[in-house]
């Protein structure tokens, strides 16, 4: 079991899907949001997500497919 | 010893001990270093300061540093009244603060001295980073002069040109096959994974505070005293605050006034979420796409962002986005005005700063410094169509010809 921290950035079309329920149900991992600002248009989750390795990485792949943008908490790593 | 004394988190304030850490456990927000001022004021004054090294190290007693520190002989870079360029803006106190001096050509010397020194006060024998330009440089050279083995992650698809003047100091450049999020990625991974002090990772709280150096020396380079204007380049929009957080600091432990100054933040527009957020009227960044030829300002998700947008409020600044036309307009500008040749993201402060005067949100009289982070010959490609030199002959008739048909008016001047 490994745990990962990141950032979903929700566009205005998916601020009503459960995108993190599907996640959780989906992948068999559990996911504890720490931190977020979601409103009618937009919004932002922080959380930790725990589970297997292989099931995360499938896991974050089809919240990226789904539109959904995925980052680490910390930014962007690689700078100029 | 240092005055540091904790890492407190941006977001709900929990404390740490000053240990290699990036993020609260608690809410996951960024954690940032805090000192005890008034142990800081009772020690540090203009005239120690004065008498300091003529390096950032004169302001050791606002960095979280103990002891010896991995110098290369950074900071106390120019700062050179502009008169030229401010004739061409309409701007009469116009200043340009030139970092492109430091030991690797950018400011990331600055950040970069702090982390490597904290990376061997923390008993690290390895020192990474993720970069496609500056940022490696100055890891590969500071781990070099630190003793520390160094990692250099790249994606695979730079241009080999672009790390040559990191590659030389001999680092391990790992070339990875992999977009840009995917290099970001492995990156956050191998922090987890090994036991390494990664730049802007698990030494990020103490690599930021080097930055405040540019604001520490603008002030006393000013004569103690802070400017109107501030304008400054943005990528993770760390440089940018932190430059805010040097000038409040000194106020706070007695070496200037209460900072009055503006801050302005410049963007490329094709790499833009502070700006755009700011245009927007909203506190919240979108990551996008970075898309200009702006490379060292090429960050699509900036960690800072939001803390950016907070520091334009605060200083009632301004936020402003140059095209990548105007970008290499604004280097040329520079060069051919005042002589220095700075990278995209001096040619972006640069007109950044010819729009805010030109809006008159700078007015005329306004004490403003421009801060030029990196020298523009590590990266020439955006301005090599400039070369365009007059063809001549090995003759003096060649060469007078040449120069009229360019409308030189060259004969005039001649003495014989």
């Amino acid at each position: 079991m490994v745990k990962m921290k990141a950032k979903f950035t929700f566009p205005t079309e998916l601020v009503t899907e459960p995108v993190i329920y599907g996640l959780g149900k989906n992948f068999d991992v559990v996911t504890n949001i720490r931190r977020a600002d979601v409103t009618a248009t937009q919004g932002w989750v922080i959380l930790e997500i725990e589970g297997e390795e292989e099931q995360i990485n499938s896991g974050l792949a089809w919240v990226a497919e789904s539109g959904v943008r995925v980052d680490p908490i910390v930014g962007d790593i690689v700078e100029g | 010893m240092s005055n540091a004394i904790a890492l407190r988190c941006k977001e709900c304030g929990k404390e740490y001990p000053l240990d290699p850490m990036n993020v609260c456990e608690w809410c996951f927000g960024p954690v940032e270093v805090v000192y005890d001022y008034a142990a800081v004021a009772r020690t540090l004054n203009r005239e120690s300061v004065e008498a300091g090294p003529l390096t950032m190290w004169r302001y050791k007693d606002l960095l979280p540093v103990n002891g010896n520190v991995v110098d290369l002989g950074t900071g106390l870079t120019p700062l050179l009244k502009a008169d030229n360029l401010g004739r061409e803006l309409g701007l009469d106190n116009l200043y340009i603060k030139n970092d492109c001096g430091n030991p690797s050509h950018s400011f990331k010397d600055r950040v970069v001295g702090v982390a490597s020194t904290k990376a061997r006060e923390f008993g690290f024998d390895t020192f990474a980073c993720a970069s496609t330009g500056n940022l490696a440089g100055s890891v590969a050279a500071h781990a070099a002069r630190a003793g520390l083995k160094a990692y250099v992650f790249i994606p695979a698809d730079l241009e080999r040109g672009k790390v040559l003047s990191a590659a030389v100091y001999g680092p391990t450049l790992v070339a990875v096959k992999g977009n840009y999020d995917e290099v970001n990625r492995l990156c956050s991974e191998l922090a987890d994974k090994y036991h390494w002090a990664f730049a802007n990772i698990n030494m990020r709280p103490y690599y930021s505070e080097g930055s405040k150096t540019l604001g520490f020396e603008v002030v006393e380079q000013l004569g103690w005293r802070c400017p109107d204007w501030a304008v400054v380049p943005a990528a993770s929009g760390s440089l940018y605050t932190k430059i805010w957080k040097g000038m409040n600091e000194f106020a706070q432990v007695g070496l200037s006034d209460v900072p009055h100054t503006k801050m302005a933040v410049a963007q490329a527009r094709g790499c833009s979420p502070i700006i755009t957020a700011y245009e927007d009227g909203r506190m919240d960044i979108k990551p996008v796409r970075p898309n200009t030829l702006a490379k060292s300002l090429a960050i699509g998700n900036p960690a800072d962002g939001y803390y950016a947008l907070k520091t334009i409020k605060e200083t009632d600044g301004a936020g402003v986005a140059a095209t990548d036309p105007e970008v290499v307009e604004g280097m040329t500008l520079l060069g051919r005005t005042e002589g220095i040749f700075a990278e995209t993201a001096g040619g972006v402060t640069i007109a950044g700063l010819k729009k805010l005067a030109k809006a008159g949100v700078i007015k005329r009289n306004d004490l403003t410094v421009a801060y030029i982070t990196g020298s523009g010959l590590k990266t020439q490609e955006p301005v090599s169509d400039i070369v365009d030199p007059v063809m001549v002959e090995p003759t003096i008739s060649s060469f007078e010809d040449a120069l009229e048909a360019r409308g030189n008016g060259i004969r005039a001047t001649a003495i014989a």
